[in-house]
């Protein structure tokens, strides 16, 4: 059998920028902040006080409360994102998909919401007060499963947590899938609730988070001298990936192409990158293979872009690494700026984000930068979005536990 | 006491904690398949219907209970 080679032909989010695809172009295109002062909970006695939350999303309204209650927030992010992406690729979703349609989904932490609950349920009432709905809420492959069960995915199923590679490894693996010919059509994503009382707190003593208190829009500034940590973020972002052929078959539209795929591991430290992003490099030359291209025609790079010390010089590193003097007149930019970091849910939304702009010819922007470090030293595409024919973008998705993978997308 | 205090009852924890809506939710309605209460959901019920009414229920009891009103009828018996 042939090679298959892999389109977009559906995309669906639920992110601190908006509730669909549209609002959330057009809100990185703008350069708009998506973080703010936590709303959730009381975040009041924490050392962190901001993140990138999901606004106007009512649960109850959207599933109807009886089926809500059952899903973590994490997987009700999920069946909603899941579902604007199955519209957009033109599948009836009152239908089930079938055995012919895979899925594979990225988180991080799972339902560490409903983890925490349960635990502190047992120790307030004891074992025979936790609710029956811990498990199947807290598991990782929680969305898979309840995200396969509401639109009937029949074929195979993957959950990966390589923490914030995790859905751009989903991306990569499903694309696997599709070109070895075992399923045609696979529903890939990401999705993120970890904004907790206890995960701030744990992140913020690994030194991971931003404390920038006093202005929360400004605190994730990706490249510039003052950047402190990352922003946590929730959210869910869904792309429905399909042979070629089957997407011609059905005249779906197209988004794109996922071109290239490289995944490799630091081995190295379980937080810090490996020096110089050796590890990373070794990703992002693998996936311009894989794609058979050479860097050059490479137009536009979606960073990982964390806003941690370590990850962005790194990073800078490793792209100087690869593109040697074309590092300098490369277009790149960090996303997270805006959204902050969706963690599992980064590589899906990051994806969504790069497949736009080959469709638009537009690069959104890194915003908060303005005093770049002098070790960050390349085109970050500062604070303003700009025009250029895109035919090539790679975006880079980097986890802790020495995780890395790199996809690259092309518009023919 | 009364039977319809604790439908009342009952109808109110189905609402209230398990986000049933309120017109299924009858003497005759069945757990399972009108209320669609799945085997976890069994577990959530005996866990509110023993808050509620302060009682124990044992697995054994429940193996006869098919609609709400033979749940109201097992609660009412044992309070």
């Amino acid at each position: 059998m042939t090679k298959q080679r892999v389109v977009v032909t559906g995309l669906g989010t639920i992110n601190p920028l908006g509730n669909n695809v549209d609002t959330t172009w057009n809100n990185l295109i703008n350069g708009v902040s998506g973080v703010d002062y936590i709303t959730l909970f009381d975040a009041s006695d924490l050392p962190v006080t901001f993140a990138g939350e999901v606004k106007d999303f009512d649960p109850n309204d959207y599933m109807g409360k009886q089926n809500a209650r059952k899903l973590d927030r994490s997987g009700q992010l999920s069946i909603y994102a899941a579902e604007e992406a199955l519209r957009d690729a033109e599948f009836d979703i009152n239908q089930p998909l079938g055995k012919e349609f895979g899925i594979v989904f990225g988180t991080g932490i799972g339902g560490i919401g409903a983890t925490e609950d349960a635990v502190r349920i047992y120790d307030e009432r004891g074992s025979n007060r936790i609710s029956p709905l811990a498990i199947t809420q807290l598991m990782p492959n929680s969305s898979t499963g309840q995200v396969a069960i509401k639109y009937g995915i029949q074929g195979p199923s993957l959950t990966i947590t390589t923490a914030c590679a995790a859905s751009a490894n989903a991306i990569g693996e499903a694309k696997r899938m599709i070109e070895q010919n075992i399923v045609d059509k696979v529903l890939v994503g990401g999705t993120e609730s970890g904004t907790t009382s206890m995960t701030i707190g744990a992140f913020a003593q690994i030194k991971a988070l931003s404390k920038q208190n006093e202005e929360p829009q400004k605190a994730c500034k990706p490249f510039d001298k003052n950047r402190d940590g990352f922003v946590m973020a929730e959210g869910s972002t869904v792309l429905i990936l399909e042979s070629e052929k089957s997407a011609n078959e059905r005249n779906a539209k197209i988004y794109g192409f996922v071109e290239g795929y490289g995944s490799s591991t630091d081995a190295y430290h379980i937080t810090a990158p490996s020096e110089g992003g050796i590890g990373a490099l070794r990703a992002m030359e693998q996936a311009i293979t894989n794609a058979d291209i050479n860097v050059e025609e490479i137009d536009y790079i979606n960073a990982h872009g964390t806003s941690t010390i370590a990850n962005d010089v790194n990073e800078t590193l490793a792209i100087k690494s690869l593109m040697k003097d074309f590092a300098y007149k490369i277009n790149i930019s960090s996303t997270k700026s805006m959204t902050g970091h969706l963690l599992g849910g980064g590589g899906a939304f990051e994806a969504m984000a790069s497949l736009l702009s080959l469709k638009d010819n537009q690069i959104p922007p890194t915003i908060n930068l303005n005093d770049p470090d002098e070790e960050c030293d390349l085109n970050y595409t500062a604070n303003n979005s700009i025009e250029k024919n895109i035919e090539y973008v790679m975006s880079n998705s980097f986890g802790f536990g020495g995780h890395n993978a790199v996809l690259v997308f092309s518009k023919q | 006491m009364e039977v319809n205090e604790v439908f009342e009852k009952v109808k109110g924890l189905f609402e209230e904690e398990l986000g049933i809506e309120s017109e299924k939710i009858t003497m005759e309605a069945k757990l399972e398949e009108d209320l669609d209460i799945d085997s976890l959901g069994i577990v959530e019920v005996v866990m509110a219907f023993e808050d509620e009414f302060e009682i124990r229920i044992d697995e054994e009891e429940l193996e006869e209970v098919v609609t709400v009103g033979q749940a109201v009828n097992l609660l009412h018996s044992k309070l």
